[in-house]
């Protein structure tokens, strides 16, 4: 599954032994892909000695701070954008 | 649950923390298996001391001064800085944001410490610090109010976690009152801490002052 | 441990300037060279600090991390035998 700037897209909230690069609070969050980053080696496979092939595609993705955080201090247009790979993303 | 956390190893009673030791043997204990050369390892400390700030803050002036570098800059910063004589080389891929009266940047690394050490030289220690990785993401206003930054609230502010093999440089607002400065002076008024996002650049009569 | 987003950690965030000790840009640079010589990478590095017991993560220093995981990482491929690095520290 492949995505583009101004899908909505939710963070996989399975669990993962292991490296990965997802942040815990955005597991299970949706937001909005940003940017299509490209394709990068796979750190969860590179962490181990593998040369982290084949690549995964990368995603900036964007999500409402109010929508992140119960009682967020900020201002409700306040976002957070963080660069997640593809097989963490599922449609929303 | 321990509520500090420290950057630096602790003194031992001859001066030099046990890590010092373990890592110069660790360093002899490589060269003379042939694992790794001196000569690379000397050249990367020098390549590490040579990174300053002072690098990204020539690329946000020249974007300031030049309308057409600063579209080069958001579209491409490594040809951007390639221009410049520096190369931050193909990995991890830089990327600059900018700031306008609408929107301001934060840069974290909640998950470690990545930060575009090519353009910028090493991160601070605050940068590291489990109390700025935690609060970034969650309370970023309160942790500008920290830094002495208060944005108005009709400015979106986007933080962003650097999560990947992505490094993102903060091109600041130009401060009011420095038209007709040169690429020189307004590079002086750009902060590292601006090009993070916890500061707002330098304004001209403080720098004068 | 390593995963801090969101954290609440309401301790004042320390803004004082420190400028890397020697040791910490030897750290720093072998890393590099292991990097380089294709030995070790970055994010072997990350999954070594990863693996580190919680209050070792908490007590450590930030280089002192990345040494622990350099070791971890070495030990784990035989490039360091076990124990080889204390007795180099001992007679070095």
């Amino acid at each position: 599954m492949t995505y583009a700037p101004g899908d909505r897209v939710r963070v996989s909230a399975r669990s993962h032994q292991g490296h990965h690069r997802t942040p815990g609070y955005l597991k299970g969050r949706t937001g909005r892909v940003e940017r299509v980053r490209g394709s990068f080696t796979d750190p969860e496979t590179s962490a181990y000695g593998g040369d982290g092939r084949p690549e995964r595609r990368l995603y900036l993705v964007g999500f409402a701070q109010t929508e992140l955080w119960p009682g967020y201090p900020g201002a409700a247009t306040d976002r957070l954008l963080a660069d997640v790979f593809e097989h963490w993303l599922e449609p929303a | 649950m321990h509520d500090h956390d420290h950057d630096h190893a602790p003194i031992t009673s001859d001066g030099e923390p046990p890590a010092a030791v373990r890592a110069r043997a660790l360093e002899r204990l490589l060269v003379r298996r042939g694992v790794v050369s001196a000569e690379d390892v000397r050249e990367g400390i020098d390549w590490l001391v040579s990174r300053t700030p002072a690098d990204g803050a020539r690329l946000v002036a020249r974007a300031w001064i030049d309308p057409e570098f600063r579209l080069r800059l958001l579209a491409d910063a490594r040809a951007a800085a390639l221009e410049t004589g520096l190369d931050p080389g193909s990995a991890p891929v830089v990327v600059a944001v900018e700031n306008t009266p609408e929107v301001h940047h934060m840069v974290v690394c909640t998950l470690c410490s990545c930060y575009p050490r090519a353009l910028l030289g090493p991160p601070p220690a605050w940068y590291k610090s489990l109390a700025y990785r935690s609060r970034a993401v969650s309370d970023p206003r309160g942790v500008l109010a920290e830094f002495g930054l208060e944005l108005p609230a009709h400015v979106e502010l986007r933080v962003l976690d650097s999560t990947a093999d992505v490094r993102y440089l903060v091109i600041p607002a130009r401060p009011p009152g420095t038209e007709g400065m040169s690429e020189d002076e307004l590079a002086a008024l750009v902060t590292r801490d601006s090009m993070i996002g916890v500061a707002q650049p330098v304004a001209p009569a403080a720098a004068s002052a | 441990m390593h995963d801090r987003g969101g954290w609440h950690d309401h301790s004042p965030i320390d803004r004082s300037e420190h400028e890397l000790a020697d040791w910490e840009l030897l750290v720093d640079a072998l890393v590099g060279s292991l990097d380089r010589r294709g030995v070790m990478n970055v994010d072997e590095l990350r999954r070594g600090i990863e693996s580190m017991p919680a209050e070792a993560y908490e007590r450590a220093s930030y280089y002192e991390r990345w040494l622990s995981s350099v070791e971890t990482i070495l030990l784990e491929k035989g490039v360091l035998a076990p124990g080889e690095l204390d007795a180099e520290v001992r007679t070095g």
